[in-house]
């Protein structure tokens, strides 16, 4: 009885010790910089190398220079990410500084009162970026810095197309089936798309949308959500054409987008298709997918989407989209100035250097190092606008709707006016 | 007995006298107890109850709320749209083609793995080599995590490139082009195939255990009746094993109508939304679209048809069971 006290008293004594030297330790650090000891919590979805390393060097850097900050970093896979920011937005408990695509979803973010204006404390950052920052403006007030601003196009396998005996990328939708035809005659499967998550399937639409719908047309259907131009149809016409070519993987209706080897961008990465439209994030993708982690490596093309004969779209329009970093409503100001630190010359170039993405930062534009993001952001910087992809810039409901619809046109199962048609009736709803 | 004058002129004769004697085995109660006997039982009973209230009542009530609102997921929750939600939902083709797929799945549960799960029960009853491994290879698939298993199943059935594909070219058989997760007319069939394959192994255990409940007095007295083997079964086993049928169809309807792990990895629901379940319609207008109310209608919708099956079939087929045990 008696040692069984002891033992845990002394147990108690240890314990105490313990929290009083781990204690000590914490404040020494504290006070003998400067006091404050704020924590700062950021998530990105750069988990692999480089640029998960880098992002930690980054974030050492910013806490040398402001002392008594601490950076908590989380590093997810990007399908994680959103789903554990969805939840977050949810029970009201998001991380300081984390991404935000634009769009409606960042109008309902606002709304709920959740994300800091940032448009006096960044302006000089705002300005330096241009017109890129519009997508991330509510009102006029600007609520996230972009710090990647992609196209979407066509990535391929150089060494699949001159198997096929191609010469040089289709420009417009014709040459793009001829392409399709010949890589089909040499037996190999032309195009993958991860149609099982739908949104990939969907960005076809919406390019073609861009190509059918002249500039004015989509902008005002983005404010007024009204559909009823005949190009929205023509569009889902255009679709269909690429569908009768038969260019995809087999099984692509359940194909997943970047999940395994078997999905859309596995097969690209692992030489089993031709090509693939992707976002600007696909050399990182097929990185994590290969075992040798280099992905196509220097057999990486891209091309722009091809031109669409008679469409009143600008052929050089391109769709793409970004994320931007964005600070909580409740986060300290130190994250603030962490979005701007993320921002600068310094960070936007290694960046571009270790090809994490298309910098906005224009200082950052020469450093990009992968050619193929080079020639990506050139035609980005050539585009006479870039369209926020419709389902980010209609927000989760409307481009939800829309991307379903899509999909069953995928399938053979919806008519271009169906598409229409859904996203209409969605849209509806929400006013 | 104090109860007499209660129990007489309700029940006359024979089963006043059986009455009489079960409640002669039945403790008498001393007076005056009663309250603290329900003292007793609110004590024990409370933390449960406080648990439910937290982890059950409180979810439905929450969810039958958010029914009433257009609601995006966060922010307050003050846009109050009345029975619209639940209009909404059963104009939606996608809703109410998922309450088919539902009971699809419950139909089909029942016309084949009540047969094929009676049969491996009667089968791996006898005394043959193996048992105890062929119950153990049965079974484990219903032990296996259900996501763990769709995992494997959808990398077996990649088109082209999976295990079964393969095997079927290299036999001579084209398998399907869109593979048979893709092909909207085969996706719901081989979905069922892998719950089959999945859950087959709960009904043989319990239908193995209803019948380690037979006496062999039965089986002996039939024996020297002149019976076979499948006139046994048939006239004894498993009319005796009936209550632990009717169990398990219960359970099998429930989970059928609830089910979305399985489909959520195979197939999402997709393709062309041929696979779709109220579990899976919710959750993609809930977590996936933002559309709470809707996906609280759509629960709330779910609820009352999982509970309207299950009373109907409590009424209909269970009531016999508990009938024959009182």
């Amino acid at each position: 009885m008696r040692s069984k006290t002891r033992r845990a008293a002394l147990a108690a004594l240890c314990a105490g010790a313990l929290t009083l030297t781990a204690a000590a330790c914490g404040s020494d650090d504290d006070s003998s910089e400067d006091g404050s000891g704020t924590t700062i919590t950021w998530w990105h979805n750069s988990n692999n190398e480089p640029g998960m390393g880098y992002y930690e060097k980054v974030a050492k850097d910013f806490e040398a220079d402001n002392p008594g900050v601490n950076i908590e970093i989380q590093a997810m896979a990007h399908e994680d990410m959103v789903s554990k920011l969805a939840a977050g937005f949810q029970s009201g408990d998001i991380p300081d500084v984390y991404m935000e695509r634009g769009g409606g979803e960042l109008a309902d973010h606002v709304e709920a009162g959740m994300v800091r204006d940032i448009s006096d404390a960044a302006s000089e950052e705002i300005e330096k970026i241009g017109g890129s920052v519009a997508g991330w403006q509510v009102d006029g007030k600007t609520y996230a810095l972009p710090f990647s601003l992609g196209v979407v196009g066509f990535w391929y396998n150089t060494e699949l197309f001159e198997q096929a005996g191609i010469t040089a990328p289709p420009t417009t939708l014709t040459e793009l089936g001829d392409v399709v035809a010949q890589l089909e005659d040499a037996g190999i499967d032309p195009i993958s798309v991860g149609a099982g998550d739908k949104w990939p399937a969907a960005h076809y639409w919406y390019y073609t949308a861009l190509r059918e719908c002249s500039e004015e047309v989509l902008t005002d259907a983005v404010t007024s959500l009204d559909f009823s131009d005949p190009c929205f149809v023509k569009a889902g016409e255009d679709v269909e054409t690429i569908l009768g070519w038969e260019p995809f993987n087999p099984g692509f209706l359940t194909t997943p987008a970047q999940e395994g080897a078997t999905s859309a961008s596995g097969l690209l990465a692992t030489g089993k298709v031709a090509m693939e439209m992707q976002g600007h994030w696909e050399p990182g993708v097929m990185q994590g997918l290969t075992d040798d982690g280099k992905g196509l490596g220097d057999k990486t093309g891209w091309f722009p989407f091809p031109a669409v004969d008679g469409g009143a779209g600008d052929p050089a329009a391109a769709l793409g989209g970004g994320d931007a970093w964005a600070v909580s409503e409740e986060a300290p100001d130190e994250a603030v100035e962490f979005v701007k630190y993320l921002l600068s010359d310094e960070v936007q170039i290694g960046f571009a250097e270790n090809s994490m993405g298309l910098p906005t930062n224009s200082a950052a534009s020469d450093s990009v190092a992968d050619p193929a993001l080079a020639g990506l952001l050139e035609v980005r910087d050539a585009a006479p606008y870039v369209q926020l992809y419709f389902d980010t810039a209609f927000g989760t409901s409307v481009g939800g709707a829309m991307n379903d619809e899509i999909a069953l046109l995928f399938a053979g199962e919806a008519s271009p006016e169906d598409v229409v048609e859904a996203t209409q009736a969605a849209a509806d709803q929400e006013s | 007995m104090t109860h007499e004058g209660a129990t007489g002129p309700v029940a006359p004769t024979l089963t006043a006298v059986v009455t009489r004697r079960d409640e002669r085995r039945v403790a008498p109660r001393p007076v005056g107890t009663g309250w603290r006997q329900r003292l007793e039982i609110v004590m024990f009973v409370s933390p449960a109850l406080a648990l439910m209230a937290v982890f059950v009542l409180w979810p439905v009530i929450s969810a039958v709320r958010m029914s009433f609102y257009r609601w995006k997921g966060f922010g307050p929750m003050d846009q109050w749209v009345g029975l619209d939600n639940y209009r909404l939902v059963l104009q939606d083709e996608v809703f109410t083609d998922a309450v088919m797929h539902n009971f699809t799945i419950v139909v089909l549960s029942i016309l084949i793995q009540l047969p094929l799960g009676l049969g491996l029960a009667l089968l791996l009853n006898r005394r043959i080599r193996g048992r105890g491994l062929l119950r153990t290879i049965v079974f484990v698939p219903y032990v296996v995590a259900e996501v763990i298993a769709g995992v494997v199943w959808f990398q077996l059935l990649q088109p082209q490139y999976g295990v079964i594909d393969t095997v079927l070219t290299n036999i001579g058989i084209t398998p399907p082009e869109q593979g048979f997760l893709g092909t909207p007319e085969l996706a719901l069939p081989t979905v069922f195939v892998v719950l089959t394959w999945k859950y087959l192994g709960l009904a043989v255990l319990l239908f193995l255990a209803g019948l380690q409940g037979v006496p062999d007095e039965l089986y002996e007295a039939a024996q020297l009746d002149g019976a076979s083997w499948w006139q046994t079964q048939r006239s004894v086993a498993i009319p005796l094993i009936g209550p632990t049928i009717r169990t398990w169809a219960f359970l099998s309807i429930i989970g059928s109508l609830q089910q979305f792990d399985m489909i959520w990895v195979l197939t999402h629901g997709g393709p062309a939304n041929r696979t779709t379940t109220m579990a899976t319609y919710l959750v993609e207008q809930g977590t996936e679209r933002g559309n709470y109310g809707i996906a609280g209608a759509a629960s709330v919708l779910l609820f009352v048809i999982a509970f309207v099956t299950a009373v109907a079939y409590q009424v209909v087929v269970m009531r016999r069971d508990t009938a024959v045990q009182r």
